[in-house]
């Protein structure tokens, strides 16, 4: 029960983060009709950054700063290159983001090279905030996780509460109204694109230090990014968290308990073939729940998309 | 894709005959290849061919998704990485192989390719766009990971090795060097262009165009546009499953890297480089991009760098890509006014390629400056050699690369007008 616990605690913090990157691209998609490729990448560059500003300044500093960064720099991805190629339509716009993953990510290699760099925990934060049954929890994930409540909570605020939000809201399903009515309508998705990639930018500072920071970091989370949106269904902010949610907890628990194809297929009434390695089906009886964590996203999605197409809480067709 | 694709020129064909005109091509392509091994003797030269020919025939079934069908797919080595571990499964069954010609190998991975097609498009080609995307981004996944898991198949870390020369001789060739395989791949190679070519002739691949430009209107003259697709998507599978199986006579090994995201995101630069729109594109891109890749990853270390960059101005500016530049050319050719552009492009492009060398020197010195060794000042940068120490070459590069742009950013109105110029018909008008 105790070890249920401590990989609840694991999920949450990887669903958390997982949303929060998310969040930024659900809305994105939600405005634009365009899914960001390159969102991911955004991430990797917060964690560049703030690894930057962080030998010079700490890592608070690199906290604050560096999302700030990411998103101005989304916000210029928009201006100049999205709406660009917008009058083409959908299809090059998701190459454009694809061609812009891949050359942020040659980027970072040029600049910071290809090995891991030494982003770490700040001191403050090391160590173990409480256990459980032996098992400690450490303080940093106690932050990531409160971190990441309290975003949304604004987040939440912002688009609920505020003027903008409003605005923003409307803007979101009746575009041409909104113009109508005199607000800056490309100035709005310039913004949310700026908002969404500054997201991107703070997961990115605070996953940076526990996940490891190198140049194919944005690969690792990429597609599954993209993954979570689907199934949760695009456009839709609960889905998401749903999903991210899901994820994380699916593939944590599938890590921590070693489940075996084998004890699964005996209970069936089969028997094991003797000797194993020399059976055709030598990979069916020694797959683990473990090997196959990483790849149950997937599944996951590619059955939702047959099944239901909109996403869990998605309201329009993908 | 529908402001980017044009109209294929399809008054050749009216008549649905063979006629020189559209016969000529063909010829050219085939003496050309036929006379490349004879032109580019050395083994590494045959050994670019080798991959360019298996990248274009990928390319072009990647085309038939992405161009002629408006699918755009984020997984298709699948197709190919799958095609070719049969291949080299059949290579490994002793009994099977020694009775079976090399040639038809290829056939295997394409009918195993085509078999996967058949499975996934069942379910994946009910809609295009941003649906068909993210379905084709979740299989390629899932099956890339499982090939670290399904190790009988796909052999885990290490892959699958095979051994060519184990098939039935064909007139006493056992291909056992390269240049007899070049043959091979080349024969291939025609023989899949023609039929993907044939392909886009028949009337599903005509409805495929009508699909990828208005499905619903396609739906109202009554052809269901999810079974139009699906055909499409099942041929694209068997050629790519074919370039597998070329791809493991020529290499004799697949690994996890022919089936992953990456590979499939290559395919996806070199068809969009090379144009979309039209049927040659494809190829121009695999040429090109084959080249690139060889060529300059031999000179610099950030060749995906500068890939990356013209992949994105692609997009960006020249969304049919190099073939649909070539083709801007034909309305002035046939106005007979092409001689007019010729001095607006000098101007232009002799400062902006200057512009873009210097760029390049720049960051190559940048990146030398960063990365090198402690002590290692010395780099050879355009066949001069000089420290990075010494501030000169970042005076002349970064120089260069301004006065460039300013150039020919001056001269760029003069080429825009006479770009219009070139492209007005002043009979018509008058």
């Amino acid at each position: 029960m105790d070890l249920v616990l401590v990989n609840l605690i694991d999920g949450l913090v990887t669903g958390l983060l997982l949303f929060m990157l998310s969040a930024g691209l659900t809305l994105i998609f939600s405005m634009m009709g365009v899914l960001n490729f390159a969102h991911a990448s955004f991430y990797m560059l917060g964690a560049y950054f703030a690894y930057q500003i962080s030998v010079y300044l700490g890592f608070w500093m690199g906290l604050l700063v560096a999302p700030l960064i990411v998103g101005a720099l989304g916000a210029g991805v928009e201006r100049y290159g999205l709406r660009r190629v917008h009058q083409y339509g959908h299809v090059p716009e998701l190459i454009f983001t694809f061609g812009l993953a891949l050359l942020i990510e040659e980027v970072v290699q040029f600049i910071w090279g290809k090995d891991q760099i030494p982003y770490e925990i700040p001191g403050i934060l090391e160590g173990a905030a409480f256990a459980i049954a032996g098992n400690t929890i450490p303080l940093y994930k106690v932050f990531m996780i409160f971190l990441s409540l309290a975003i949304f909570g604004g987040l939440l605020f912002v688009l609920t509460k505020t003027r903008v939000g409003m605005i923003i809201q409307a803007a979101l399903s009746y575009p041409r109204t909104v113009e109508a009515l005199g607000h800056n309508v490309p100035l709005v998705f310039m913004g949310v694109f700026g908002v969404g990639t500054a997201l991107a930018g703070v997961a990115g500072v605070i996953a940076g230090p526990v996940l490891s920071t190198f140049p194919g970091m944005a690969v690792v989370l990429g597609s599954i990014v993209f993954v979570t949106i689907v199934i949760g269904g695009l456009g839709s902010l609960g889905g998401a968290l749903v999903a991210s949610l899901i994820i994380g907890w699916m593939t944590t628990f599938a890590k921590a308990y070693d489940m075996r194809m084998e004890d699964l297929l005996t209970w069936m009434g089969l028997t094991k073939p003797e000797p194993i390695w020399d059976s055709a089906w030598q990979d069916l009886w020694t797959l683990t729940s473990p090997q196959v964590a990483d790849i149950l996203p997937y599944l996951l999605m590619v059955l939702i998309l047959i099944f239901r197409p909109y996403g869990l809480f998605g309201k329009r067709d993908v | 894709m529908t402001a980017t694709t044009h109209k294929p020129q399809s008054a050749d064909f009216a008549g649905g005959g063979v006629t020189l005109a559209g016969l000529a091509p063909w010829l050219i392509a085939v003496a050309f290849l036929l006379v490349m091994p004879f032109i580019f003797t050395s083994n590494s030269a045959i050994t670019i061919m080798n991959q360019m020919a298996i990248t274009i025939i990928f390319a072009l079934s990647y085309n038939m998704l992405l161009g002629q069908g408006g699918m755009l797919s984020f997984g298709h080595a699948v197709y190919m990485g799958v095609g070719g571990f049969v291949c080299v499964h059949v290579m490994n069954w002793d009994g099977f192989f020694s009775g079976l010609p090399l040639p038809v190998l290829p056939i295997f991975g394409g009918l195993f390719g085509m078999g996967l097609a058949l499975i996934v498009g069942s379910f994946s080609t009910r809609r295009a766009g941003t649906v068909f995307a993210m379905i084709s981004l979740g299989v390629g996944e899932l099956i890339a990971a499982c090939s670290v898991i399904i190790v009988v198949f796909f052999g885990g870390e290490e892959g699958v090795s095979g051994d060519r020369t184990y098939g039935l001789p064909v007139f006493g060739i056992e291909f056992l060097q390269q240049i007899e395989v070049y043959y091979l791949i080349v024969f291939w190679l025609v023989l899949s262009a023609l039929g993907m070519f044939l392909f886009s002739r028949t009337p599903v691949g005509r409805m495929a165009n009508a699909v990828r430009d208005n499905p619903e209107r396609a739906e109202f003259l009554g052809y269901s546009a999810r079974w139009v697709r699906f055909y499409s998507f099942v041929a694209a599978g068997f050629f790519a499953g074919s370039a597998g199986g070329l791809f493991a006579i020529n290499y004799e090994i697949l690994t996890e890297e022919n089936l992953n995201l990456a590979t499939s995101g290559t395919i996806l630069l070199v068809t969009f480089l090379g144009g979309v729109g039209f049927f040659f594109g494809p190829i121009i891109g695999a040429i090109v991009f084959t080249l690139l890749q060889t060529v300059l990853s031999l000179q610099t270390e950030l060749w995906a760098l500068y890939v990356g960059a013209l992949f994105v101005a692609t997009v960006m500016f020249f969304p049919g890509g190099l073939a649909g530049v070539i083709m801007m050319h034909v309305p002035p050719l046939v106005l007979g006014k092409l001689h007019l552009l010729v001095k607006p492009y000098i101007k232009v492009l002799v400062p902006g390629l200057v512009c873009i060398l210097a760029t390049a020197g720049f960051i190559e010195i940048l990146f030398h400056a960063r990365h090198a060794a402690l002590g290692d000042d010395e780099m050879t940068l355009y066949w001069v050699t000089f420290s990075h120490l010494n501030p000169l070459p970042w005076i002349v590069t970064g120089g260069l690369a301004v006065g460039g742009f300013w150039l020919a950013r001056r001269h760029a109105p003069e080429l825009a007008e006479a770009w219009h110029e070139a492209n007005t018909d002043r009979r018509a008008s008058a």
